[in-house]
């Protein structure tokens, strides 16, 4: 006799076994169309390999798996493709998923089947290909793929083989079924699947002592094979996959870990059983074992059930009363879940249509709050702290869940069966756990926007970087080619200053020749680069770009002004006659002090002209150098009035004879100068409406002093009347026009 | 020299209280060099609350320009895409009160959206292509441009900048792959006593 563990916990629910054990396994018809969702296993949905509109044979595949986390779905009898669309599917959430639709012909025709009349000759890479191929996915509710099952990794040995039999939920009898009818297939199946994983040192099948029928069947079958089944105690959740190894090994799967790590593999009798089937048959899994179960039925039993056809059409099959019906639940009661919509197809895991009466299962009552009892934790198989868990998920602190074994919890809902307040703990536990995975999807989805986003910004500072190595390459290119253009300029003088003169001075002629082409050139470019700038400025429409230029046409400008003023300069120098200039040269020398002082107050205030003009223009454009031009303007302002001051000294003193002689009304001229000078340089201070009042007040005194005069002519008779009149009027006439210009 | 020290014993106290310093600050600098913390351990701890939708929203030109800006006093409830969980969960970690989300920087909505191009109007501008912050969208220059949906952080940017007006964002459908259980709703006050059912339901809420 083996030795049997125990398991933490645990719960005794009303078995109810037996309304479903009163009929024999039967079969129903076939439905009018068959529902094949692409996703009946975990992992990755299945591609559909046949065309709407094509006719399959029993068996055919219609779904290839996709990745090795995927199974193969095969036609569950003939007919013929009419929709590959979304389908309402068995699924807690109620939503739709992509399904193929199977409209049966009736015939139920196989496809040609590949038997093996001796699975032993074969490999296990042959096996399991078989296996993958008949699409098998864990029948016990999950739907783990089969294939990938088998394929453990090579550093997990498998040193036990469990076939789980168990069947720990309420109400389902579909495993017992199939060990009473079909035992002997089910130890072929385990030997085959012992075969796969490399002959394990123990192949044991669990099962729970309420069922002695198949326990004896199972038994009989075993006899003479190293298959041993095991019998132990009824308790609610044995049947759960670590919870079994416990019982039947001792040994406890670590948190986080799979059974294939302590050296366990576990398969579901049912797995076994299609397995066998797949490969000494070649039939792939199309139809299992169902429990039909309910009061609101009037037949219970368990059937054969092809995978596809609507819960409505099994649940009508069987006496179904809607009104009696409190819900339609998949699975079992700890652990299935309620369907909405009856049109949901049955599937690879469809262990269990149950259909109660309210009576048997009346709407849970109102939760009420958590008195600490502490009875869920006696209660939970995997030595879990469900209220702390309920506290936490509450307050949605995750890292405390996660601290307290939240994924350790395999939802059985023995907490829940023993709560005295009635607080739907599993549904906190589901939700939370929903919740954490949705946060590290979350996360690790960020972590790749963040991971891009750097890339991106590392990728834009590059191609940046580049741009601007090759604009410094090309500046550079560019200077050098400047300098050596430049280099040839700068010869040393080290030659006399006055030789050099001369030799300027005897070149000169030919100089201001070549220097004026050269000037005509430069001017010409300057033009040319102004109107160049001009189209560009016209044409550019990037705000930056159109102030650089602005500012490059606008030196272009001033170079262009330059030019044509050093052109102007130069042409006046050239066509000044010789004589002229020669005759200045002896005027210079020749001039008494007086006249030389007399150039000088001239020449003082021709610049102060210039330096109030250039103050003003200073002022008006709000130049930072504008105090020091007014500075520069009373400097010389002060200039003037020195120069002015030694003039009047010098005109105070006796003239030379020679002066007098020659010329005896200089004086008087020379004075008349200086007042006009005087008044010149005073009219270069004023502004212009100063000048204007200016103008308008001496023209005003000439039209009193004209009038005067020809009143004069008149009284006096004189004939220079009509030329005083013209006169007069010419001057009214200029006054009048003064005056309309200053408004 | 011992003597000196025996007869002044406040330089051999001197002497000793100088040398420990000396010790003491050689250990320290040498600590300060050798243990130096690279950048700012406070930034990265925000950014990784922040969701890295990249979007700007917050007035800064990505998640972290924002998580430094937060590290630095600004505001934390500016990031709309992390909703109030976030501006919670930056509360949290930086030991301030919560502050509601400022709404005005963008609304508040729960439902996780991508970017869809209707690729018959696709002009292949790929102005999308430069404004998207992950590098999500693929396309190339008069060639359509389409989305790689699962790399969409859903921020909005190529919508404005489509010249045709092509992108639309779609609210990411809930499939049997990605929909998870509810919280179950709390009860709805104890009407399990007798008194308590009699009262109407609304006064008793």
């Amino acid at each position: 006799m083996r030795q049997i563990w125990d398991i933490h916990g645990g719960v005794h629910p009303p078995e109810n076994k037996h309304q479903s054990l009163r009929r024999p396994l039967a079969t129903i018809p076939l439905a009018p169309e068959l529902v094949l969702p692409l996703n009946q296993h975990i992992g990755n949905p299945a591609v559909p390999a046949v065309q709407i509109g094509q006719k399959v044979l029993k068996g055919q595949l219609i779904a290839d798996a996709q990745g090795i986390f995927s199974a193969c779905i095969h036609a569950p009898t003939s007919g013929e493709i009419i929709a590959i669309e979304d389908r309402p599917i068995a699924h807690p959430s109620g939503l739709s998923a992509p399904c193929i639709v199977l409209r049966p012909d009736g015939e139920d025709r196989w496809t040609a089947l590949q038997p093996c009349e001796d699975p032993a000759s074969l490999d296990h890479v042959a096996l399991v290909e078989k296996i993958r191929a008949a699409g098998l996915a864990g029948m016990g509710g999950a739907g783990f793929p089969t294939a990938v099952k088998l394929n453990p990794r090579s550093t997990d040995r498998v040193e036990t083989l469990i076939l789980n039999g168990t069947e720990c939920e309420p109400y389902i009898t579909a495993d017992d079924v199939l060990m009473r009818v079909y035992a002997d297939e089910i130890i072929q199946g385990a030997l085959l699947l012992a075969r796969i994983v490399g002959t394990p040192k123990e192949i044991l099948v669990g099962i729970e002592d309420n069922k002695p029928e198949a326990i004896a069947a199972m038994q009989k079958a075993a006899q003479g094979t190293p298959v041993e089944v095991v019998v132990f105690p009824t308790k609610y959740p044995s049947g759960g996959e670590k919870q079994l190894i416990q019982i039947l090994t001792g040994k406890e799967v670590p948190s986080g870990k799979i059974p294939a790590q302590i050296g366990v593999l576990v398969q579901n009798v049912g797995t076994a059983y299609a397995a066998w089937r797949a490969v000494r048959y070649g039939e792939p899994l199309i139809e299992r074992i169902t429990t039909v179960v309910g009061e609101a039925l009037g037949v219970q039993r368990n059937i054969h059930v092809p995978i596809g056809p609507p819960v409505a059409h099994v649940l009508e099959q069987h006496g179904f009363a809607a009104s009696r019906c409190a819900r339609i639940i998949i699975g079992g009661p700890m652990m299935g879940y309620s369907i909405e919509d009856p049109q949901v197809p049955v599937v690879k895991t469809t262990n269990c249509i149950m259909a109660p009466s309210i009576e048997e299962m009346p709407p849970a009552p109102p939760a009420q709050a958590c008195i600490r009892c502490g009875m869920c934790a006696e209660a939970c198989p995997a030595s879990l702290l469900p209220q702390q868990l309920y506290w936490y998920a509450q307050a949605e602190d995750h890292q405390r869940l996660q601290n307290h074994n939240l994924f350790d919890c395999i939802e059985c809902g023995a907490c829940s069966f023993v709560c005295p307040s009635a607080i739907p703990l599993v549904q906190y536990y589901r939700a939370a756990k929903t919740t954490i995975r949705r946060i590290d999807a979350e996360k690790q989805k960020a972590d790749r926007a963040r991971e891009r986003f750097e890339q991106r910004k590392e990728r834009i500072a590059k191609a940046e970087a580049e741009k601007e190595a090759k604009r410094l390459a090309r500046k550079k290119a560019a200077e050098e080619v400047k300098s050596r253009l430049e280099e040839p300029k700068p010869v040393v003088v080290t030659v006399d200053p006055v030789a050099s003169a001369q030799e300027k001075a005897q070149t000169a002629p030919e100089d201001a020749d070549s220097q004026h082409k050269k000037l005509a050139r430069q001017l010409e470019s300057a033009q040319i680069r102004v109107q160049h700038l001009q189209q560009q400025i016209a044409e550019c429409d990037d705000a930056t770009r159109r102030d650089a230029l602005t500012a490059q046409l606008r030196q272009a400008e001033l170079k262009l002004e330059e030019t044509r003023k050093k052109l102007d300069d130069l042409e006046r120098g050239v066509s000044l006659p010789l004589e002229q200039r020669l005759q200045n040269v002896a005027q210079k020398v020749q001039a008494s002090p007086l006249d030389t002082q007399r150039n000088a107050v001239a020449t003082i205030e021709k610049r102060l002209a210039v330096a109030i003009e250039k103050m003003e223009e200073a002022g008006r454009e709000g130049k930072p150098t504008l105090a020091a031009f007014t500075q520069g303007v009373e400097k010389l302002r002060a200039k003037l009035a020195e120069a002015q001051a030694e003039l009047a000294e010098l005109e105070k003193q006796p003239q030379s004879p020679a002066d007098t002689a020659a010329d005896p009304q200089n004086d008087a001229a020379a004075a008349a100068i200086a007042r006009a000078q005087a008044k010149a340089a005073a009219a270069a201070t004023m502004s212009p409406e100063e000048k204007h009042a200016e103008q308008l007040r001496s023209l005003r005194d000439r039209v009193e002093k004209a009038r005067a005069k020809l009143a004069e002519a008149e009284t006096s008779g004189s004939e220079h009347v009509a030329a005083l009149r013209t006169g007069l009027e010419k001057l009214e006439a200029k006054l009048a026009d003064l005056e309309q210009q200053g408004k | 020299m011992i003597d000196l020290l025996l007869t002044y014993p406040i330089i051999s106290a001197l002497v000793a209280l100088g040398g420990l310093s000396v010790f003491f600050g050689a250990v320290l600098g040498f600590a300060a060099v050798k243990f130096k913390v690279e950048g700012d351990p406070l930034v990265e701890r925000i950014d990784e609350l922040l969701p890295q939708t990249q979007c700007g929203q917050c007035g800064y030109p990505g998640c972290r320009p924002y998580a430094e800006a937060i590290a630095n006093g600004d505001a934390i409830n500016k990031c709309p895409p992390g909703g109030q969980a976030t501006v919670n969960n930056l509360a949290d970690l930086l030991g301030v009160s919560a502050p509601t989300l400022d709404t005005e920087e963008g609304a508040d909505t729960d439902v996780k959206k991508v970017a869809f191009i209707r690729e018959d109007e696709c002009i292949g501008c790929t102005k999308c292509l430069q404004a998207c912050p992950v590098d999500a969208i693929v396309g190339a220059a008069k060639q359509m441009h389409t989305v790689i949906a699962d790399e969409c952080t859903g921020c909005d940017l190529c919508v404005e900048p489509c010249p045709v007006d092509c992108i639309d964002m779609l609210p990411v459908a809930t499939t049997v792959k990605d929909w998870g259980w509810q919280m179950p709703k709390p009860a709805k006050g104890p009407h399990i006593i007798a008194t308590d059912k009699s009262v109407p339901q609304d006064h008793a809420a």
